[in-house]
């Protein structure tokens, strides 16, 4: 029953996505450029929601991954011109590295900590981050930030718009599976399990800082990945990206969409981007629907936005049993 | 208006540590060979002077922060918009009646609602569930946020106080702006009322307990649900109070809310969670580093904040002075 249950939202999942993929290339390019936007930022978001889902860790220092994967492919770019042909692979790959190896360090302190002090260390941390980043301007070129001239050209060129929607996109699906697998196996259940009650994880003889450690690196790899898809897609890093507010932004959408459903992050990503760009461009009161949305999601909806199909499905077995109550 | 202006920009050059810095080094150059030892030794009590200063804004910020996770243990994610709406509404109170004087009662009694209101209405109906209540004061955040652009627009406003404020006094040959004895003054007033309320009186000890172990206290018949929606206020006056002081030298303009939420949660850590006295020391620490920070190796100033505020977290959770 649950094993097709979770066929079907597998479905659902892949074919609304594919959806996206065919109809997206065929819209304006204002649209194709949110998208494409929403796309590499949801893959932070992801990495978040495995902290924060999957382990019951909420950080407040995402962006500094999402920093060190932007920083290193502009730094590259700009100063060395690696990464834009062929070598684009090369650096996505050493963004992903350089972020988990700042994971594994700031890991070692934050892991830790749980509750809000997980919160509060990873805040501490992403604030060491920014505030290189704000700076160290012979690195970071401070507060003017680093901006990118080209995109890479390999065969295909990313400048195209639709090519590089497609690029992104293509890396947003990879990250997806990757972190589903991840979910499924073994080791995510038992993240499951220490968010639900680690001292019982312990006694189990689960090593869990171990467990913690390793979701952490993890995510900060993905958080990289998101850092180097952004530098391309903004065409510029500043410390604006590592900042405070931005680490909050991944927080609020894995939270809108719905902690511990990967597929979330996307949803979450796309209602913020398209309140605060597109909204905005229609309505002066934009302003306040973004927090308006997001307070009655957390008062209403703890499950986010995705918990509302089950939300609906609780509430009408609820209806056909008390009409089916005898009284 | 224009002699408005320029008063502010005479405080506030008065005040900035960068012409403090180039002031000294200026004089360091057109005094070297004869006794720099004078010079330099300026500096380093100027810098320490500001550093004070500093820190006494960052308590008025940090004290509040700290009673609100003492005593509800949460992290109150909204305290940097406390700060900055303080800043806003005094700033209509000035414009509409001109008086500084009455801008700061009003502006920390308004945001104190706003913060009474938030508890009553939305935290407290979440129960005991510190991670919901945080995500939820970030969303609070986010709205203030946004009214505060759409009320008071995007631009950067300075409060200028009264031009009595805005002299500075020489003591031991030592310029000294009054506006920031002032802040020294405003938080060891602050800090020696709430140290006695919290020390000597009954609803001090009620507070004391719900800090120690709400539970117990609870059980002996201490209204905590009481006791939460009054620090929460209570954090809210004291940050908007900050706000509005603090408004003189940082100026009021969007973005300062997350400005100062970090480093008043370095006031907080430091300090140790739920203690009056540690978040003195802290915001005096946070106060000088930033200060000697910035000054000395300006590279690196906010990671010598920050790193040692996460290794302090790492290996003392409850902060340097905060209870177990």
């Amino acid at each position: 029953m649950s094993m097709s249950r979770d066929r079907v939202k597998i479905l659902i999942v892949v074919v609304a996505l594919a959806a996206v993929a065919l109809l997206v290339p065929h819209t304006t390019s204002f649209i194709i450029l949110l998208a494409t936007r929403a796309l590499a930022f949801s893959i932070l978001v992801m990495s978040l929601d495995l902290l924060l889902g999957f382990t019951g860790l909420a950080s407040l220092g995402q962006a500094a991954y999402l920093g060190v994967g932007a920083y290193l492919t502009a730094i590259l770019a700009a100063r060395y011109q690696i990464g834009l042909g062929y070598d684009f692979w090369l650096v996505a790959a050493f963004g992903m590295l350089g972020a988990a190896a700042l994971a594994a360090l700031f890991g070692l302190l934050a892991t830790r900590a749980t509750g809000v002090y997980f919160l509060m260390i990873t805040l501490a941390l992403g604030q060491c981050v920014w505030g290189l980043a704000y700076r160290w301007n012979s690195l970071t070129g401070g507060d003017n930030g680093i901006n990118l001239e080209h995109r890479p050209k390999f065969g295909i060129d990313l400048a195209n718009q639709v090519t590089f929607f497609y690029v992104v996109f293509g890396f947003f699906a990879a990250s997806l599976l990757v972190l589903y697998t991840i979910v499924r196996s073994p080791f995510g259940r038992s993240l499951v399990g220490i968010r639900e009650r680690e001292p019982r994880m312990k006694i189990l003889g689960y090593n869990t800082w171990l467990h913690k450690y390793l979701a952490f690196i993890i995510a900060g790899a993905f958080g990289g990945l998101s850092g180097v898809l952004w530098a391309h897609t903004a065409g510029i890093v500043s410390p604006e990206n590592v900042v405070l507010t931005t680490s909050v932004d991944a927080l609020l959408m894995a939270v809108l969409g719905g902690a511990g459903t990967l597929v979330g992050g996307i949803i979450g990503a796309s209602v913020v981007l398209f309140i605060r760009e597109y909204l905005s461009t229609l309505v002066h009161w934009w302003q306040y629907a973004l927090g308006g949305v997001y307070v009655l999601v957390i008062l209403y909806l703890p499950g986010g936005l995705m918990s509302i199909p089950e939300r609906i499905r609780q509430w009408r077995t609820a209806q056909v049993k008390s009409a089916a109550a005898p009284h | 208006m224009p002699r408005v202006a320029a008063s502010a920009e005479i405080l506030r050059d008065t005040l900035s540590i960068q012409s403090l810095l180039t002031w000294a080094k200026l004089k360091a150059k057109a005094s070297r060979g004869k006794g720099t030892g004078a010079v330099d030794a300026r500096f380093w009590l100027i810098q320490a002077f500001n550093g004070i200063s500093y820190g006494a804004l960052l308590f008025l910020v940090g004290s509040g922060l700290s009673l609100i996770f003492g005593v509800m243990r949460i992290v109150n994610l909204a305290h940097g918009s406390y700060f900055l709406l303080g800043g806003y509404v005094a700033l209509s109170v000035i414009w509409t009646t001109g008086s500084w004087l009455l801008a700061i009662p009003v502006a920390a009694f308004t945001v104190a609602l706003i913060g009474l209101v938030m508890e009553r209405v939305f935290l407290r109906p979440l129960g005991f569930d510190p991670l919901r209540q945080v995500l939820l004061t970030v969303g609070f955040a986010f709205l203030f946020q946004q009214a505060a652009l759409d009320i008071w627009t995007g631009n950067p406003f300075d409060i200028n106080p009264p031009a009595v404020l805005t002299q500075t006094i020489v003591v031991g040959g030592l310029h000294l702006p009054l506006y920031r004895i002032f802040m020294i003054g405003v938080a060891l007033f602050i800090g020696l009322t709430l140290w006695l309320v919290m020390e000597k009186t009954r609803l001090g000890a009620t507070i004391r307990a719900t800090v120690d172990d709400a539970e117990m206290a609870r059980g002996v018949g201490i209204d905590t649900s009481y006791i939460s929606m009054l620090i929460f206020a209570l954090g809210a006056f004291l940050a908007a109070l900050g706000g509005v002081i603090g408004g003189a030298f940082l100026g009021v303009y969007p973005g300062l809310d997350f400005e100062m939420l970090p480093i008043a949660f370095a006031v907080v850590i430091i300090g140790g969670m739920g203690s009056l006295g540690g978040a003195a020391i802290g915001a005096l620490i946070v106060g000088l580093a930033d200060n000697f920070g910035k000054a000395l190796f300006p590279e690196i100033s906010y990671f010598t904040l920050y790193a040692p505020m996460a290794l302090i977290l790492a290996v003392k959770p409850t902060g340097l002075f905060g209870r177990e």
